[in-house]
Protein backbone atom coordinates (compact mmCIF):
# COMPACT_ATOMS: atom_id res chain seq x y z
CA UNK A 1 0.00 0.00 0.00
CA UNK A 2 1.19 3.49 -0.87
CA UNK A 3 0.59 6.42 1.46
CA UNK A 4 0.89 10.05 0.39
CA UNK A 5 3.03 11.95 2.87
CA UNK A 6 4.01 15.27 1.26
CA UNK A 7 5.92 16.46 4.28
CA UNK A 8 8.87 18.82 4.10
CA UNK A 9 11.96 17.02 5.33
CA UNK A 10 13.02 19.90 7.55
CA UNK A 11 9.52 20.57 8.87
CA UNK A 12 10.39 19.87 12.49
CA UNK A 13 13.21 22.41 12.32
CA UNK A 14 10.86 24.89 10.66
CA UNK A 15 8.30 24.47 13.45
CA UNK A 16 10.89 25.07 16.14
CA UNK A 17 12.18 28.08 14.21
CA UNK A 18 8.67 29.52 14.06
CA UNK A 19 8.37 29.12 17.85
CA UNK A 20 11.69 30.92 18.29
CA UNK A 21 10.51 33.68 15.98
CA UNK A 22 7.32 34.17 17.99
CA UNK A 23 9.33 34.45 21.18
CA UNK A 24 11.73 36.97 19.59
CA UNK A 25 8.80 39.01 18.28
CA UNK A 26 7.00 38.93 21.60
CA UNK A 27 10.12 40.21 23.34
CA UNK A 28 11.14 42.58 20.53
CA UNK A 29 14.55 41.00 20.16
CA UNK A 30 16.25 41.62 16.83
CA UNK A 31 18.05 38.45 15.82
CA UNK A 32 20.63 38.43 13.05
CA UNK A 33 21.69 35.11 11.59
CA UNK A 34 25.17 35.90 10.27
CA UNK A 35 26.29 33.57 7.50
CA UNK A 36 29.46 33.53 5.39
CA UNK A 37 32.39 31.40 4.29
CA UNK A 38 35.10 30.66 6.84
CA UNK A 39 37.16 33.78 7.40
CA UNK A 40 34.93 36.19 5.45
CA UNK A 41 34.70 38.39 8.52
CA UNK A 42 31.65 37.30 10.53
CA UNK A 43 33.29 37.90 13.91
CA UNK A 44 34.95 41.11 12.70
CA UNK A 45 31.69 42.58 11.39
CA UNK A 46 29.77 41.59 14.54
CA UNK A 47 32.38 43.05 16.89
CA UNK A 48 32.73 46.25 14.83
CA UNK A 49 28.96 46.78 14.86
CA UNK A 50 28.80 46.21 18.62
CA UNK A 51 31.70 48.57 19.20
CA UNK A 52 30.02 51.32 17.21
CA UNK A 53 26.68 50.86 18.95
CA UNK A 54 28.14 50.45 22.42
CA UNK A 55 25.81 51.87 25.05
CA UNK A 56 22.91 52.35 22.62
CA UNK A 57 21.46 48.87 22.78
CA UNK A 58 22.12 45.62 24.64
CA UNK A 59 23.84 42.88 22.66
CA UNK A 60 24.39 39.19 23.06
CA UNK A 61 26.02 36.67 20.77
CA UNK A 62 25.66 32.99 19.98
CA UNK A 63 28.84 31.57 18.49
CA UNK A 64 28.50 28.56 16.24
CA UNK A 65 32.12 27.69 15.68
CA UNK A 66 32.64 24.05 14.89
CA UNK A 67 35.35 23.26 17.39
CA UNK A 68 37.13 26.23 18.92
CA UNK A 69 36.16 28.92 21.39
CA UNK A 70 38.41 31.59 19.83
CA UNK A 71 35.56 33.77 18.55
CA UNK A 72 33.56 33.43 21.77
CA UNK A 73 36.60 34.57 23.75
CA UNK A 74 36.91 37.67 21.55
CA UNK A 75 33.28 38.58 22.27
CA UNK A 76 33.63 37.85 25.95
CA UNK A 77 36.63 40.18 26.11
CA UNK A 78 34.26 42.98 24.99
CA UNK A 79 32.07 42.29 28.02
CA UNK A 80 29.21 41.03 25.86
CA UNK A 81 27.24 37.93 26.98
CA UNK A 82 28.16 35.10 24.63
CA UNK A 83 27.28 31.45 24.35
CA UNK A 84 29.37 29.02 22.39
CA UNK A 85 27.54 26.20 20.66
CA UNK A 86 29.66 23.25 19.81
CA UNK A 87 28.19 21.66 16.74
CA UNK A 88 30.65 18.78 17.08
CA UNK A 89 31.78 19.13 13.50
CA UNK A 90 28.24 19.84 12.26
CA UNK A 91 27.96 22.10 9.26
CA UNK A 92 25.14 24.35 10.44
CA UNK A 93 23.19 25.57 13.46
CA UNK A 94 19.58 24.50 13.83
CA UNK A 95 16.52 25.95 15.52
CA UNK A 96 16.73 23.62 18.49
CA UNK A 97 20.30 24.69 19.28
CA UNK A 98 19.15 28.30 19.21
CA UNK A 99 16.16 27.57 21.45
CA UNK A 100 18.47 26.05 24.05
CA UNK A 101 21.07 28.79 23.67
CA UNK A 102 18.49 31.51 24.18
CA UNK A 103 17.13 29.82 27.29
CA UNK A 104 20.58 29.96 28.74
CA UNK A 105 21.61 33.41 27.49
CA UNK A 106 18.30 35.12 28.34
CA UNK A 107 18.81 38.15 26.09
CA UNK A 108 16.87 41.15 27.43
CA UNK A 109 13.80 42.52 25.65
CA UNK A 110 14.56 45.08 22.90
CA UNK A 111 18.11 43.79 22.56
CA UNK A 112 20.06 42.60 19.54
CA UNK A 113 21.20 38.99 19.30
CA UNK A 114 23.86 38.06 16.78
CA UNK A 115 24.13 34.43 15.79
CA UNK A 116 27.45 33.66 14.14
CA UNK A 117 26.59 30.60 12.08
CA UNK A 118 29.10 27.94 11.03
CA UNK A 119 31.37 29.20 8.23
CA UNK A 120 29.76 27.68 5.17
CA UNK A 121 27.66 29.13 2.34
CA UNK A 122 25.54 26.04 1.76
CA UNK A 123 24.15 24.24 4.78
CA UNK A 124 23.21 27.12 7.10
CA UNK A 125 20.91 28.53 4.42
CA UNK A 126 18.61 25.50 4.68
CA UNK A 127 18.02 25.79 8.42
CA UNK A 128 15.70 28.52 9.61
CA UNK A 129 16.67 29.54 13.14
CA UNK A 130 13.75 31.89 13.72
CA UNK A 131 15.99 34.90 13.03
CA UNK A 132 14.60 38.33 12.26
CA UNK A 133 17.14 38.93 9.51
CA UNK A 134 19.62 36.90 7.53
CA UNK A 135 22.92 38.71 7.14
CA UNK A 136 25.14 37.24 4.43
CA UNK A 137 28.75 38.37 4.25
CA UNK A 138 30.96 37.88 1.24
CA UNK A 139 34.51 39.15 1.16
CA UNK A 140 36.68 40.46 -1.65
CA UNK A 141 39.41 37.75 -1.51
CA UNK A 142 36.78 35.03 -2.03
CA UNK A 143 36.12 36.36 -5.51
CA UNK A 144 33.10 37.89 -7.25
CA UNK A 145 31.49 34.63 -8.28
CA UNK A 146 30.01 33.70 -4.89
CA UNK A 147 26.39 34.66 -5.72
CA UNK A 148 26.58 32.56 -8.87
CA UNK A 149 27.64 29.50 -6.89
CA UNK A 150 25.62 29.85 -3.70
CA UNK A 151 22.26 30.78 -5.11
CA UNK A 152 20.02 30.01 -2.15
CA UNK A 153 22.22 31.82 0.35
CA UNK A 154 22.10 35.08 -1.60
CA UNK A 155 18.49 34.67 -2.66
CA UNK A 156 17.25 34.44 0.93
CA UNK A 157 19.50 37.15 2.42
CA UNK A 158 17.84 40.16 4.06
CA UNK A 159 21.07 42.11 3.94
CA UNK A 160 24.27 41.44 1.99
CA UNK A 161 27.64 42.74 3.09
CA UNK A 162 30.74 42.83 0.95
CA UNK A 163 33.65 42.93 3.40
CA UNK A 164 37.38 43.54 2.99
CA UNK A 165 36.91 46.24 0.37
CA UNK A 166 40.34 47.55 1.42
CA UNK A 167 41.79 44.59 -0.49
CA UNK A 168 40.12 45.60 -3.76
CA UNK A 169 43.35 47.05 -5.27
CA UNK A 170 45.21 43.77 -4.77
CA UNK A 171 42.61 41.33 -5.95
CA UNK A 172 41.01 40.67 -9.27
CA UNK A 173 37.48 41.28 -8.03
CA UNK A 174 34.82 42.27 -10.57
CA UNK A 175 32.57 44.43 -8.40
CA UNK A 176 29.92 44.97 -11.08
CA UNK A 177 29.68 41.27 -11.73
CA UNK A 178 29.27 40.58 -8.01
CA UNK A 179 26.51 43.17 -7.63
CA UNK A 180 24.78 41.95 -10.79
CA UNK A 181 24.72 38.40 -9.43
CA UNK A 182 23.34 39.50 -6.08
CA UNK A 183 20.66 41.63 -7.73
CA UNK A 184 19.58 38.89 -10.13
CA UNK A 185 18.88 36.66 -7.15
CA UNK A 186 17.65 39.26 -4.72
CA UNK A 187 16.19 42.62 -5.68
CA UNK A 188 15.38 43.74 -2.16
CA UNK A 189 18.27 43.12 0.24
CA UNK A 190 20.36 46.23 0.88
CA UNK A 191 24.01 45.76 0.00
CA UNK A 192 26.76 47.38 2.06
CA UNK A 193 30.40 47.48 1.02
CA UNK A 194 32.59 47.67 4.10
CA UNK A 195 36.05 47.14 5.48
CA UNK A 196 36.59 46.05 9.05
CA UNK A 197 40.21 47.14 8.71
CA UNK A 198 39.61 50.76 7.67
CA UNK A 199 36.03 51.18 8.92
CA UNK A 200 34.88 52.20 5.43
CA UNK A 201 31.16 51.77 4.85
CA UNK A 202 30.32 51.12 8.50
CA UNK A 203 28.43 54.33 9.16
CA UNK A 204 25.84 53.31 6.53
CA UNK A 205 25.65 49.78 7.89
CA UNK A 206 25.24 51.02 11.46
CA UNK A 207 22.49 53.42 10.38
CA UNK A 208 20.69 50.52 8.71
CA UNK A 209 21.05 48.28 11.78
CA UNK A 210 19.71 50.99 14.07
CA UNK A 211 16.54 51.10 11.99
CA UNK A 212 16.05 47.35 12.43
CA UNK A 213 16.16 47.46 16.25
CA UNK A 214 12.73 47.08 17.84
CA UNK B 1 26.62 18.46 3.34
CA UNK B 2 24.20 17.97 6.22
CA UNK B 3 22.85 14.64 5.10
CA UNK B 4 23.12 13.14 8.56
CA UNK B 5 20.58 15.59 10.00
CA UNK B 6 18.46 15.25 6.89
CA UNK B 7 18.45 11.46 7.03
CA UNK B 8 17.39 11.57 10.66
CA UNK B 9 14.45 13.80 9.76
CA UNK B 10 13.44 11.48 6.95
CA UNK B 11 13.42 8.46 9.26
CA UNK B 12 11.43 10.40 11.86
CA UNK B 13 8.78 11.48 9.37
CA UNK B 14 8.51 8.02 7.85
CA UNK B 15 8.30 6.27 11.22
CA UNK B 16 5.51 8.59 12.36
CA UNK B 17 3.51 8.03 9.15
CA UNK B 18 4.04 4.27 9.30
CA UNK B 19 2.84 4.17 12.87
CA UNK B 20 -0.28 6.18 12.01
CA UNK B 21 -1.05 3.68 9.27
CA UNK B 22 -0.29 0.71 11.51
CA UNK B 23 2.40 -0.54 9.15
CA UNK B 24 4.53 -3.53 9.98
CA UNK B 25 7.21 -2.57 7.54
CA UNK B 26 8.07 0.27 5.18
CA UNK B 27 9.30 -1.12 1.89
CA UNK B 28 9.92 2.05 -0.08
CA UNK B 29 10.36 5.77 0.59
CA UNK B 30 9.80 8.26 -2.21
CA UNK B 31 11.70 11.51 -1.83
CA UNK B 32 11.49 14.58 -4.02
CA UNK B 33 14.66 16.66 -3.95
CA UNK B 34 15.31 19.79 -5.97
CA UNK B 35 18.80 20.28 -7.30
CA UNK B 36 19.21 23.54 -5.37
CA UNK B 37 18.85 21.71 -2.07
CA UNK B 38 22.48 20.51 -2.35
CA UNK B 39 21.65 17.12 -0.86
CA UNK B 40 23.70 14.25 -2.21
CA UNK B 41 21.65 11.07 -2.69
CA UNK B 42 24.60 8.81 -1.99
CA UNK B 43 25.29 10.27 1.44
CA UNK B 44 21.66 9.85 2.44
CA UNK B 45 21.89 6.24 1.27
CA UNK B 46 25.06 5.84 3.27
CA UNK B 47 23.56 7.09 6.53
CA UNK B 48 20.15 5.55 6.10
CA UNK B 49 20.78 1.95 7.25
CA UNK B 50 22.58 3.23 10.33
CA UNK B 51 19.86 5.66 11.33
CA UNK B 52 16.90 3.51 10.34
CA UNK B 53 18.21 0.40 12.11
CA UNK B 54 15.66 -0.91 14.56
CA UNK B 55 12.79 1.13 13.08
CA UNK B 56 9.95 0.00 10.78
CA UNK B 57 11.86 1.64 7.94
CA UNK B 58 15.09 -0.29 8.33
CA UNK B 59 14.66 -2.32 5.16
CA UNK B 60 13.12 0.41 3.07
CA UNK B 61 14.46 1.24 -0.36
CA UNK B 62 15.07 4.95 -1.00
CA UNK B 63 13.73 6.31 -4.27
CA UNK B 64 14.90 9.80 -5.21
CA UNK B 65 13.09 11.99 -7.71
CA UNK B 66 15.42 14.86 -8.54
CA UNK B 67 14.02 18.11 -9.89
CA UNK B 68 16.20 20.32 -12.04
CA UNK B 69 16.38 23.96 -10.96
CA UNK B 70 14.54 26.44 -13.17
CA UNK B 71 15.20 30.15 -13.47
CA UNK B 72 12.94 32.69 -15.11
CA UNK B 73 14.21 34.94 -17.89
CA UNK B 74 12.44 38.31 -17.94
CA UNK B 75 13.70 39.02 -21.46
CA UNK B 76 12.40 35.81 -22.98
CA UNK B 77 9.42 35.59 -20.66
CA UNK B 78 10.01 31.97 -19.81
CA UNK B 79 11.75 29.52 -17.56
CA UNK B 80 14.99 27.77 -18.39
CA UNK B 81 16.88 24.94 -16.74
CA UNK B 82 19.75 26.30 -14.67
CA UNK B 83 23.05 25.52 -16.39
CA UNK B 84 25.76 23.79 -14.34
CA UNK B 85 27.44 27.12 -13.59
CA UNK B 86 25.67 30.36 -12.86
CA UNK B 87 22.17 31.19 -14.08
CA UNK B 88 22.45 32.80 -17.48
CA UNK B 89 19.57 32.28 -19.89
CA UNK B 90 20.86 29.94 -22.62
CA UNK B 91 18.82 31.83 -25.24
CA UNK B 92 19.58 35.50 -24.62
CA UNK B 93 22.43 35.43 -22.07
CA UNK B 94 20.67 37.57 -19.48
CA UNK B 95 20.72 36.54 -15.83
CA UNK B 96 17.59 34.69 -14.77
CA UNK B 97 15.53 35.06 -11.62
CA UNK B 98 15.11 32.20 -9.15
CA UNK B 99 11.83 30.27 -9.07
CA UNK B 100 10.56 27.66 -6.62
CA UNK B 101 11.35 24.85 -9.04
CA UNK B 102 14.47 23.10 -7.81
CA UNK B 103 13.93 23.76 -4.13
CA UNK B 104 11.66 20.77 -3.47
CA UNK B 105 12.64 18.87 -0.39
CA UNK B 106 9.98 16.51 0.88
CA UNK B 107 8.89 12.97 1.56
CA UNK B 108 6.34 12.34 -1.17
CA UNK B 109 5.01 8.94 -0.17
CA UNK B 110 5.84 5.66 1.49
CA UNK B 111 4.99 2.10 0.55
CA UNK B 112 4.05 -0.05 3.51
CA UNK B 113 3.21 -3.63 4.29
N1 LIG C 1 42.11 43.21 5.14
C1 LIG C 1 41.01 42.92 5.85
N2 LIG C 1 41.02 41.86 6.67
C2 LIG C 1 39.90 41.59 7.35
C3 LIG C 1 38.73 42.37 7.23
N3 LIG C 1 37.76 41.85 8.02
C4 LIG C 1 38.30 40.79 8.63
N4 LIG C 1 39.59 40.62 8.23
C5 LIG C 1 40.53 39.57 8.67
O1 LIG C 1 40.07 38.32 8.14
C6 LIG C 1 40.34 37.27 9.07
C7 LIG C 1 39.06 36.52 9.40
O2 LIG C 1 38.15 37.39 10.04
P1 LIG C 1 37.04 36.86 11.05
O3 LIG C 1 36.24 38.02 11.47
O4 LIG C 1 37.67 36.01 12.09
O5 LIG C 1 36.20 35.96 10.05
P2 LIG C 1 35.09 34.87 10.39
O6 LIG C 1 34.18 34.83 9.23
O7 LIG C 1 34.51 35.15 11.72
O8 LIG C 1 35.99 33.56 10.45
P3 LIG C 1 35.59 32.09 11.02
O9 LIG C 1 34.75 32.33 12.26
O10 LIG C 1 36.90 31.46 11.31
O11 LIG C 1 34.85 31.43 9.92
C8 LIG C 1 40.97 37.92 10.28
O12 LIG C 1 42.35 37.81 10.18
C9 LIG C 1 40.54 39.37 10.16
O13 LIG C 1 41.44 40.25 10.76
C10 LIG C 1 38.76 43.50 6.33
O14 LIG C 1 37.79 44.23 6.14
N5 LIG C 1 39.93 43.69 5.65
MG1 LIG D 1 34.33 33.91 13.39
ZN1 LIG E 1 16.45 34.79 -22.04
Amino acid sequence: MKIKVMENILSSNDQLAEANREEFNRRSITVLNVMASPGAGKTSVITELMRRLDGEVAFSVVEGDIASAIDAEKIEAMGVPVLQINTGGGCHLDANMIREAVQELQPPDHSVLFIENVGNLICPSAFDLGETLRMVIASVPEGHDKPYKYVYMFETADVVILNKTDLMPYINFDRDNFIQGVRALNEKAPLFEVSCSTGAGFSELVAWLKKQIR
Amino acid sequence: MHEYAVTRSIVKIVAAEAEKAGARKVSRIHLVIGDLSTIVDDSVRLYFPMIAAGTVAEEAELVFRRIKAEFYCKQCGKNFIKPAHGFECPVCGNLGMPTDIGKEFYVESIEIE
